[in-house]
């Protein structure tokens, strides 16, 4: 029998595309014989702005990168400027910035959890794993005053000193999450209709997940033990007890599985540093043009806005929630960035997905481009 | 027990109205008005126009409290409120979400096929009100106990995916055609051992007809285990439970409208009112499906009688717990699971449903063969 392939436009206006995205399917049948993958329906043009802007003016910006969670594009970013202008930190804010961005990753694998669950037509998971991220959200609004957006990391520290009663706050939501976590586990992996659609689909291998530029927890379930927490320490990590979460089924559900071993991790992270957190400044105070009393009240008058780091470039990496985050900040020797560049994770993972899912089914599909994490804002930038 | 050709009348919801109208003492003084008139044919025109009045209003309260429950039971489960703010406790949602609809634009795309586009709606509602005709919601409380009602019941049952194969090809988009194509694919496989399970129930009734399935399940075994045939036939319950949602369409089975991959599946281009009957049907279909449960595995309207009130009023109460009780398991699993996969599901439905089914059957006949009950 004759039959002819179908041109299917998947999105840009999809209920599980995660926002604008778009694919390009060529179905055989339910089968897909070809995905192209079209992105910039997001683009705001954020690496262009940097140009435009002082230092400190960009760092809002990268909050809209990935709004899932924005702490670590914060910190990336003002890490990169700090190298440049030679800043240091005083190790307190460093010990903040760690613990918001340890939150930030348990945030974005709740959301992970119940979209995933929700792209499989379980409803129920994302309203659990909201419930839990809106603890976490309210922890942040205690801290800063945004729920998603902060604006929190800046040179030369935080901006905001830890406010009376978060670390008992923070102690109540990591005793919370570990009695939750057993509890999503039995509604989820234990499921037979989760791991028929979870096993031995989205298959990619190490070698095909490296050349893709694939990095972060869905890396890491392709089998490659690679978390530039462990491989290229920076901040305070060397200091903490953890592990990179590493599976070697290369599958969906392998993927899935290392982001609910991460929470994990995270939660004993954030253990470690409520128990440690050093007292001190919470940002250094050397740079500014601090007023006689030297009491840490008024932040914006202690760090000069406008300041000149040295003309050249610099490319600073973290682990991301979603994979590597890097920025490369290059300067002119000016108050403003002559380029700003971002890798972003999601763009980069986003790149192995035709070869996770050609030949398999549209649910497929959705599987597998769920258990990669992506953010619409963190592909387009 | 075979009864053969031997003619069956069990009491129906005419001679239910007959007797009442008889026993208030006013059914001769009518007749006789009509027979005056030389028309007593009108008369019975206008009893079944009212018991088919009476059902239909029946079967759209309960599809409007449905839709309720299912929002509200979702939103327990998921620890929210759910509709709160229309009446008590959100009860007029329902009403709400009619009005609205009401109130949408009744589009047609440039390209749909107008005539098709615009009858699917209507013959999806109307096959699943017709599977209530057979149907005992309580002693006498049935419109027409016919002899072949179960076989009715399949037969309509199998027009539903022709109807959802007229909208998904009328409404010419890739994702309704797609939806359509699954629906179809997914009715074939799960209508043959939905058919052989409840085949295997008619070898122990010996007949057809739904009251004869009712009646065969009353009494007790050792005086306390109720003849249901579930107890009979776990198996066979089982599999038509499964095959019975997959028929009616939802999670885990969910595929026709399937809304994380094809929007919304066959009635992707539907707004307003046709909206509305997509939606209407597929909670009457709800309500058939597990009033068909009830009545071949778990005893329909059967129950102790209570004293004073009368026998064909508890006996819908009974129904109607029986019916909320799979309608509950059916919602609780919607909350709960993901959705298979098309493949998995025919597979499931082909490999696994069927060998099963004839498995059941091949040991319900053996049963009776040998006599044993």
């Amino acid at each position: 029998m004759e039959t002819e392939t179908l041109l299917l436009n998947m999105g840009p206006v999809h209920p599980s595309t995660h926002g604008v995205l778009r694919f390009k399917l060529r179905m055989d049948g339910e089968i897909i014989r070809d995905c192209q993958v079209v992105v910039g329906y997001l683009h705001r043009g954020t690496e262009k702005l940097g140009e435009m802007k002082t230092y400190l003016q960009f760092v809002p910006y990268t909050d809209r990168l990935d709004y899932i969670a924005a702490m670590p594009n914060n910190y990336s970013y003002v890490k990169a400027v700090e190298e440049l202008a030679g800043i240091e930190v005083p190790l307190r804010a460093e010990y903040i910035r760690v613990l918001v961005m340890e939150l930030n990753r348990i945030v974005n694998h709740l959301v992970f959890m119940g979209s995933l669950l929700l792209d499989l037509g379980a409803s129920t998971m994302i309203m659990y794993g909201f419930r839990e991220r809106e603890k976490a959200l309210q922890l942040y609004e205690s801290l800063c005053g945004a729920r998603m957006t902060f604006n929190y990391i800046r040179p030369g520290g935080v901006r905001e000193d830890l406010p009376d009663g978060f670390i008992p706050k923070l102690r109540e939501f990591i005793k919370d999450m570990e009695k939750r976590i057993p509890d999503y586990e039995d509604l989820i992996n234990g499921n037979e209709i989760f791991l028929m659609r979870m096993k031995n689909i989205g298959v990619i291998n190490a070698e095909e997940a490296i050349n893709s530029g694939m990095t972060g927890p869905s890396l890491r379930g392709s089998g490659v033990d690679y978390d530039i927490r462990k491989v290229e320490p920076y901040s305070i990590y060397p200091d903490l007890d953890f592990k990179a979460c590493m599976r070697s089924e290369c599958d969906s559900l392998a993927r899935y599985l290392v982001r609910v071993d991460e929470m994990r991790e995270s939660l004993h992270i954030l253990e470690q540093i409520a128990d440690t957190m050093p007292e001190g400044k919470f940002i250094n105070q050397r740079y500014g043009m601090a007023p006689t009393t030297g009491a840490p009240t008024a932040v914006m008058s202690f760090f000069p806005r406008i300041f000149t780091p040295r003309a050249g470039e610099v490319y600073s990496r973290i682990e991301a929630p979603k994979g590597e985050l890097g920025f490369y900040v290059a300067s002119d020797g000016t108050t403003k960035p002559y380029r700003v560049k971002i890798r972003s994770p999601s763009f980069c993972n986003l790149v192995a997905l035709p070869k996770m899912v050609a030949g398999l089914k549209i649910p497929d599909l959705i599987a597998a481009f769920g258990t990669i994490d992506v953010v619409l804002g963190d592909v387009d930038r | 027990m075979w009864t053969g050709d031997k003619m069956i009348t069990n009491p129906n919801a005419y001679d239910l109205i007959v007797a009442i109208l008889n026993a208030i003492g006013v059914y001769n003084i009518i007749l006789g008005f009509f027979q005056d008139l030389g028309m007593e044919y009108i008369l019975r025109v206008i009893i079944v126009l009212v018991i088919i009045a009476v059902l239909l209003v029946f079967v759209l309260l309960t599809v409007m409290f449905l839709s309720w429950l299912e929002r509200k039971m979702f939103a327990v489960v998921q620890s929210r409120y759910g509709p709160m703010v229309t009446g008590p406790r959100g009860l007029f949602q329902p009403i709400a979400d009619g009005i609205k609809l009401l109130g949408k634009e009744d589009i047609i795309p440039a390209k749909a096929d107008r005539w098709i586009f615009t009858l699917a709606p209507f013959v999806v509602f109307v096959s699943v009100l017709l599977v209530f005709i057979p149907l005992p919601f309580g002693r006498s409380l049935i419109v027409s106990d016919l002899k072949v009602g179960l076989l009715y019941i399949i037969a309509i049952s199998a027009v539903t995916p022709i109807s959802i194969l007229l909208a998904g090809w009328a409404s010419n988009n890739k994702y309704s055609l797609m939806g359509a194509i699954r629906a179809v694919a997914q009715d074939i496989s799960y209508t043959i051992p939905l058919a052989i399970t409840a085949i295997a129930v008619v070898v122990f009734v010996g007949s057809l007809s739904t009251v004869d399935i009712v009646n065969a399940q009353s009494g007790y075994w050792f005086g306390f285990i109720p003849k249901w045939f579930i107890f009979l036939q776990p198996l066979g319950f089982i599999l038509f439970l499964i095959a019975c949602i997959a028929e009616m369409g939802r999670i885990p089975f969910d595929f026709q409208e399937s809304e994380q991959e094809l929007v919304a599946g066959f009635f992707t281009e539907y707004s307003g009112m046709k909206f509305a009957m997509f939606f209407l049907a597929e909670y009457a279909h709800l309500f058939a499906v597990s009033g068909i449960i009830v009545t071949i595995f778990l005893g329909g309207w059967t129950g102790p009688a209570l004293p004073f009130i009368p026998f064909e009023l508890t006996s819908l109460i009974y129904f109607m717990i029986k019916t909320y009780a799979v309608i509950f398991f059916a919602m609780w699993l919607r909350d709960t699971v993901p959705r298979v996969r098309i493949d998995q599901l025919l597979n499931l439905g082909w490999k696994i449903m069927i060998p099963l089914a004839l498995l059941n059957l091949l040991l319900a006949a053996f049963v009776v063969t040998a006599g044993v009950i």
